[in-house]
Parts: structure tokens; sequence; C-alpha cells
């Protein structure tokens, strides 16, 4: 590299450098400044000690999380694994099928649900049809964990999806080859080979799960962390940092821990 | 055999899920009546009640100027910052800024909006005002988040274009600057498009961020937060109807795109 | 006799920590066909990218018609560059790719047809304007690339290592076909390669580095015939190198045999190497032999036989026409003119030792013999 074109490249740069710095690093320290401070703006701990009374919640955001993300596991795996080995063009229709609600905004996508599950919905109006009394399903645990796994459910086959198409087909006729009954080859070779997918499948799941709000409140009529953080920021704009600074710690160490177990990095892009 | 009709019928379940509660909320965008449980007679009157809406059609405009504004500057900035990123020699400058550039994706969407919302109401305090939320901040928010995306849909395509190209257009005649333009530019092109419709799409569907970045400046989603926050009412599903079919439309289109530009290469190597 | 086109004077370049080249002194004429041969990593495609204009030198100076050009960038050089990998534009076809450089320079239309046209007839790609560049072979491309650098008049054509990706047929096909071409262009050529039997068909003077510093300058058979040190007899070809001691003028002693050899002007009893290329080696019978040993292994190579031989625990490679059984007691006869004597370098002892053998003719890239002798 000549010096010249070694300036013109950081010049290049430079104005992403300044923007992710003001606008991405910047903003990081700012929860951390509200999360230690108190409405007059003196360092105090008082916003973090109160996170304590929100531990229950917590809990109860990850329970629901890993529920979710266990769901979206156990139905993603197998439509990401025949998507894989399904013919070029049908592989490119099927994976935009499932692509296509992922990008319909948030709101509507649980709007919709609502709509069905209300006891005036739809399923109870069939299922009066058909004779059965209204089954009550809206604000239900069920309902939340439905709307978490819908909402997310894309994000878990498109990793698993990647990882599978990689995946050299002779490997398993070799392990076939070599004696191995289907389950074997599954256990043995196909499972552990997809599972860089699966680690950044259940990553991609559960931090939004984690974090969500309004769906909880729309399916379930509670709040998860996610929900409470979002009308705290509002009227205590120090507990509500201190408890975004708790949610981004504990997302991010559970990210890091995911990807100890797979020596791929990234795969968190879309 | 047995096992395609059977991966048949999961694939089937599988979409019928992901699609069931869009096609509801689409089927019931033409009832007559209030009710998103009963079908009882075809209509358009919720569309027409929907252009009647002068705060939607505002909503919408609003939108898409953002939309467009940020997507815009999100690809300049973006595409600016990959050509630098790849040309980084130093190892751990370059894999810092990917770090950087990573947190938006890994960091909850909740978390980001916070961050900078927190950001924004600081530096308003500072300035003695009690809200600078508006269009500004929204649009800045808009771009932070979309940049990351477009780095990454350009990054692969610089590191595909072979490194020589730029130094034989200088060789053959060309300043850096005319040879990048001249002959890298074509190459990363579809990168760039893909980025910026990503970024677009992204930014028109955005809420969680928006949420905590604007205050009076109401984009759609915002603006259907507000409405399902109210009531269950069919305007709502005739607006999330139009914006499926425009997803729908974009995603198409991003893909019609791609696989042309594609196609062009590959005709190539025929 | 020609002109001196392009000069380096005491080039020092450094990435890093590393140190690229140590000095390079090396003066390129006009019309010339210069190679630099050498391992990877010998600073040769620096050098090559120094005079293109890609890396600038730490210390030194590039001269080219009288004045320095260290700082010019690579546009305003009149050097052109063939890459390893083409680096063919694959947007544009084959036509747009030649005539790139002259729409640079705002050639009227009409001269950048004409010109493409004289191009594409001097590499044989008559009819192929039109065709993507994609959709062309290896050899194809390569061609292009050729025409596309040869388009706008360059003083000197720099190739690095043109002839890399294409298979062993090809290659040798595009190397006559490269001088043909450098002879109708009549322009200089600077090429890169680390292929010497590539260097010494296609050259007028080869350029042998390593480590980033000139080993040796010399036409091709000068290269052969009198290699100045153990690592250019070694990297151009097969040799024996043993240690000898100069008793006197023109006689050798090696192994235990005083041989009688051409080289003089050494100090009484200076330790030298001693080249002994193996098709230079006479098998006869051992009590015959001015040196006796036995065959270690044998490989038959079509036109001859390659022989190891141990001679007092050195290992010898011969090339005869005699088959000898493994195991067999031969005896070696050397004609004097077949001794090359050398000056001891930091090379001394490294190379030339058939010991640890593999054929290093088929693999340039990798150094096998850097054992060191174990006859010191």
């Amino acid at each position: 590299m000549t010096k010249k074109s070694s300036f013109l490249q950081k010049l290049i740069v430079a104005p992403y450098m300044v923007w992710a710095a003001a606008f991405i690093i910047v903003p990081m320290f700012f929860v951390a400044y509200y999360a230690f401070t108190d409405r007059n703006g003196n360092f105090s701990l008082s916003g973090f000690i109160a996170t304590k009374n929100y531990i229950p919640l917590f809990i109860q955001s990850i329970w629901y999380g890993l529920l979710a993300t266990v769901i979206c596991l156990l139905l993603a795996y197998p439509i990401a694994f025949i998507i894989s080995r399904a013919k070029p063009t049908t592989q490119k229709v099927l994976l935009m099928l499932v692509m296509i609600p992922m990008w319909m905004n948030l709101l509507i996508r649980t709007y919709a649900w609502m709509t069905i599950l209300q006891d005036t919905g739809i399923i109870n109006h069939i299922l009066k049809l058909l004779g059965f009394g209204p089954v009550h399903m809206i604000n239900t645990p069920g309902a939340v964990i439905l709307g978490l796994v819908y909402n997310f459910f894309p994000y878990m086959v498109l990793p698993i999806y990647t990882v599978l198409l990689k995946l050299d087909g002779t490997l398993i006729e070799a392990a076939q080859d070599l004696g191995s009954g289907t389950t074997r080859v599954f256990t043995k070779v196909i499972l552990p080979l997809s599972l860089p997918g699966i680690v950044s499948g259940i990553t991609m799941v559960f931090v939004p799960s984690v974090s969500s709000f309004y769906i909880a409140n729309k399916l379930g009529g509670i709040s998860l962390i996610g929900d409470r953080i979002e009308e705290l920021i509002r009227t205590n704009i120090n507990l509500g940092a201190a408890l975004s600074l708790v949610l981004m710690v504990l997302i991010l160490v559970s990210i890091s821990v995911m990807n100890k177990f797979t020596d791929e990095d990234g795969g968190i892009l879309v | 055999m047995k096992l395609k009709t059977t991966s048949k019928i999961y694939t089937s379940l599988i979409l019928f899920f992901l699609y069931a509660p869009i096609a509801v909320l689409i089927f019931f965008s033409f009832n007559s009546s209030k009710s998103t449980g009963v079908f009882t007679g075809f209509s358009l009157k919720w569309y027409g009640e929907l252009f009647k809406n002068a705060d939607i059609i505002e909503a919408l405009k609003r939108t898409l100027i953002v939309a467009s504004l940020s997507s815009a500057f999100a690809t300049i900035i973006g595409t600016a910052a990959a050509v630098g990123i790849d040309k980084m020699t130093k190892k751990w400058v370059k894999s810092a800024t990917l770090t950087v550039t990573n947190v938006p994706l890994m960091n909850p969407d909740i978390v980001t909006g916070i961050s900078m919302m927190l950001m924004f109401v600081f530096v308003g305090r500072m300035f003695g005002q009690k809200s600078i939320l508006g269009f500004n901040t929204l649009l800045i928010s808009h771009i932070t988040f979309n940049i990351p995306y477009v780095i990454l849909s350009v990054l692969p395509k610089l590191k595909q274009t072979d490194k020589h190209l730029s130094e034989a257009a200088q060789d053959l005649g060309c300043t850096p600057v005319a040879a990048f333009f001249k002959v890298v530019f074509p190459s990363i092109l579809p990168g760039i498009v893909t980025g910026m419709m990503m970024a677009f799409t992204l930014s028109l569907d955005d809420f969680i961020i928006s949420n905590f970045t604007t205050d009076t400046y109401q984009t759609l989603p915002i603006y259907i937060y507000s409405m399902t926050k109210k009531n269950v009412s069919p305007d709502i599903n005739a607006l999330s109807t139009i914006i499926f079919f425009t997803i729908l439309f974009l995603l198409v289109l991003i893909n019609v795109t791609q696989s042309r530009m594609e196609s062009k290469t590959k005709k190539l190597d025929l | 006799m020609q002109n001196k086109l392009v000069s380096l004077q005491n080039i020092r370049v450094k990435f890093d920590d590393d140190e690229i080249l140590k000095g390079i002194n090396l003066d390129i004429y006009d019309k010339e066909f210069v190679t630099l041969l050498g391992p990877s990593g010998c600073g040769k495609t620096t050098t090559l990218r120094i005079i293109g204009g890609f890396v600038t030198p730490d210390s030194g100076k590039v001269i080219y018609g009288g004045a320095e050009i260290n700082d010019v960038p690579p546009h305003k050089r009149p050097f052109n560059t063939v890459f390893q990998k083409y680096a063919l534009f694959p947007h544009l076809n084959v036509y747009e790719n030649i005539a790139f450089g002259l729409r640079i320079k705002k050639l009227p239309e009409k001269q950048i047809k004409a010109k493409v046209t004289e191009m594409l007839e001097l590499v044989s790609l008559k009819g192929f304007a039109k065709r993507n560049v994609n959709s062309l072979s290896g050899g194809q491309q390569q061609r292009v690339a050729i025409a596309r650098a040869l388009a706008i008049d360059p003083k000197v054509l720099l190739l690095d290592e043109p002839l890399g990706a294409l298979d062993l047929k090809l290659r040798k096909d595009m190397q006559i076909e490269l001088k043909k071409i450098q002879q109708q262009a009549g322009i200089t050529f600077l090429y890169v390669t680390h292929d010497q039997e590539e260097a010494l068909s296609m050259s007028d003077k080869v350029v042998v580095m390593d480590n980033g510093i000139i080993q040796q300058i010399g036409t091709p058979q000068d290269i052969y015939n009198e290699p100045k040190n153990a690592f250019v007899a070694d990297f151009i070809g097969e040799s024996n190198i043993l240690d000898a001691v100069m008793k006197e003028d023109y006689i050798a002693s090696l192994s235990g045999y005083d041989f009688k050899c051409l080289d003089g002007g050494y100090a009484k009893n200076e330790l030298v190497d001693a080249v002994i290329r193996p098709e230079d080696v006479d098998v006869v019978p051992a009590e015959k032999g001015m040196l006796a040993g036995v065959v270690t292994s044998v490989v038959f190579k079509g036109v001859y036989f390659e022989i190891i031989i141990d001679i007092n625990g050195f290992k010898w490679m011969i090339q005869t026409t005699d088959y000898q059984p493994i195991g067999a007691m031969i005896g070696i006869s050397i004609e004097p003119d077949a001794i090359h004597i050398m000056k001891k370098s930091v090379y001394s002892g490294v190379y030339g030792d058939y010991s640890s053998f593999s054929d290093e003719v088929d693999n340039p890239e990798v150094e096998t013999s850097n054992e060191v002798n174990t006859n010191l």
C-alpha cells in the first residue's frame, strides 16, 4: 500500500467511525450513566438496588424465553432439514415462504393472533358452530408462548438451514456405509455438524424473546421485563436504565456462553 | 416415499401455522361489520375509512420519508465503511470495527432504542429543552440500525472481488478514485442494492427502536401501536393487509433484482 | 549496446518488521526479456510491484528516463502489468477490457477500434471481441490480459507469474507464445516466476533472487553453467554440491580425490564449493572410477535413470542411460569441464546432498533439501 491510498482509506471509513462512536458506543455509556445516578444526576446505586425487586420478573421472562426457544427449535429443525434436502428451486420458494412473515411488522403479527384468540375470535366462532363451548385462550401463558414462537420462528429456521445446506451429502452416505442406522446417522453425524446453526438459532430466538415487549402484554395480559422497562423508562428513567443495563449484560453473557459451543463466530445476521 | 409424504404434511402444517393468522387478518379486512370473528359480508368500507383518515396518510408519508432518507444515508456511509474495512490491514482494528458493527445486531432492539433515547434526553437537557425527540432523532436512530445491514451485505461482495482489479485499472491509467468507480463499484453493486433495499424495508417496518427515539413525529408502525392499544378494529386489518402486500412486493423485488444480477454474472460463467 | 530503460538502485522495502528487499540493484534494458526467478517470498513480486508503482520503496531509487519516479503513482507510469490471476474486468467484454486503457486516454473511437483489432490479432484472439471474459479458458483470459496491457503501448510489460494458473501443457505453449509476442511487440518484458525451466527457456536475462537479495544476474547459460553460489546451483536444475579444497589452480580435491578442473585464481588450499551436474557424471566400473560407491536408489525417468549413490557418506545424484541395480558398487568419472568451483557462501552446506531427496524440480516452492550436509 502506498501512503496516499492508506490516507484515502482512512478518510473513507471516517464517517462511519464517527457515527458508530456517537450513536452506538456513546449511547451505551448513557445507559450506564443513568443506571448509576439519581433524579438529580448524582451518583447513586438506588436504581440498581431497586432492580432486585424485579428478579422474579427476570426469571419469568427468561423462563418464557427458554420455553419459546425450545419449541421453536423442535418445530424448526425438521422444516430446516426438509428445505435443505429439497430441489434448489423448491428450496428457494420454501425458504421465501418461511421468511416472508418475519418481514411483517411484529405489531401486526401479534395483533393477528389477538383477533384470532379472542373470546369472540374466529376460533371460538368455529367451535361454537361445531357445538363446543367457548375456550378461553387470550390472556393465558400459552398465548404468550404462542406469540413468541410465531414471531421468532423464522430466526430459528434460517441458521439451521444454512448449516444443513453446507452439510456434505456424502458424509451421510459414508456414515451409512460404515453401518450406521438412520437414527445413529442423525445423532452421530447430522446433529453434531449442525450444532453451529442450532446455537446461532437459539441465540437469535432467545434474545428477542427475553427482551420482548408488547407480545406478552397483548396476548397474555401480563408484563414481561421488556414491557416493564418500556413503561419505567418514561416514568423512572434511572430505574429503567438500570434494568436495561441488567438485561443487556444478561443477554451479552448468554450470547457469549452460547458462542462457546461453537467455533463459528457471527451468524447473527439474517 | 413414506418419508416424503410425512415431509410434505409437516411442511404444509408449518406453512399453515405461519400464514393462517395473516390470512385471517386479510379476510376480516373485507368484513362489513366491526367483528373480527364473524364474517357478515364483503365490504371495502374499512379501506375507505383508512384513506379518509388524515393521520394515517400523514404517518405513511412520514414513514416513507424516514425510510428513504435513512436507507440512502446508511447506504452511502455503509458502503464507504465497507470499502474501508475491507482494506484495513491491521487485524485488531478490523475486528474491533466489525464488533462495533455487530452491536446493534446482537443487542436487543429495546436496549438499542433505550440507549439512544437516553443520550438524546441527556443532550436535550443539556440544551435546556424538555425533549428533542422527533424527526431528527428518529432519522439518526434509523440510519444507525441500518448501516450494519449495508456493511454486512457489501463486505462479502468486496471479498469476492479480485483485489487486483483496482490495481489493474490504475495500471491502465485510472486514478485510484476513478479505478474504484469504474471497476470495483460495478462488481459490488448487487451487494449495495441488496443492502439498501434491506435498510429501506427494515426502516419501514421498525417499531421497537422508533418507539423510543421519536415523540411527536409518528410513523406508521407507531400509529398502529397506538391503534392496537385501544382495541381490535377491522381498519387495522385493512391497514395490515396493505402493508403485507407492500412488503411482499418489496421482497419479491429484492429477490428478482438479486437473481437477475446473479444470472448476469452466471451467464458470464457459461 | 541497448538503452538502459529502468534502474533500481539500492532498493529496500520493509513490511511491518519483515525486510522484504535488502538492497536491490538492477538495470533493465530496452527490448529485453528479463525474468525475476526465485522461491516464494524471495521478493520478486515486490520488486515487480515497485516498478509498477504499487509499492513505494523505503529507501533507494527507481529511475526511469533519467529521473527518479519513486512517488509517481501507477496510473502515470508507462509500465503495464499482467496480473497473476489476470484481473480482467468481469463486467466488460473482451473488446472493452482491451479498450479500457485507451478509453481512459480518451482516444477517438476509430483509433480505439483499430488498436483493439490489432491487439486481438497479436494474441490470436480474432473473433473473440464480443465474448464475456468469464466465458474464456484460462489461456484465453491470459491473452486478453496481455492484450489489455499492451494496448496502451507500455515501455515495459510487467508479468507476475502469468502462467501459474495454467496446466502444464498450456503453460509450455504459452511460453513460446509469450516470447513470440515480446519479439513482435518489440518491448521490454519483466517476468516473475518461480519456475526455473520457464525462466531458462524464455529469458534474455535471468535475475535469481532469494531472501530479498539478488543472488545472480546473467544469461540462462551463465546461470546454469556458472552458478555463483550453492543456492543458484541448487535452484536451477539438479546439482551435487560438495565441499572441496583448491589444492592449486585447476586441481580441486573433493571426497578424497584430486579432480582436474578449469577453475583457477583461488588461494592455495582455499575451501570452496564444487558443483557437478548429475548428467555430467559418467558411470564406470568401480575399480576404474575416480570415486566409487554403492547405489541406494534407482528411478526410471524415461530417457535416463536417476541413480543415487553413496560415496563416503555423501549422496550423489547421477543421470545415466545405463541401468544399475540397488546395492551395486559402481565407479564415477568426471571430466574437468564438468566441475564448477564456487566461493563459499551462506548457502554452503545447505544444498546439494541428495540424502533426503524428494523431487525438488516438481515443487520449486518447497525447499526440500534444507538439511545440513552431513559430509561437513
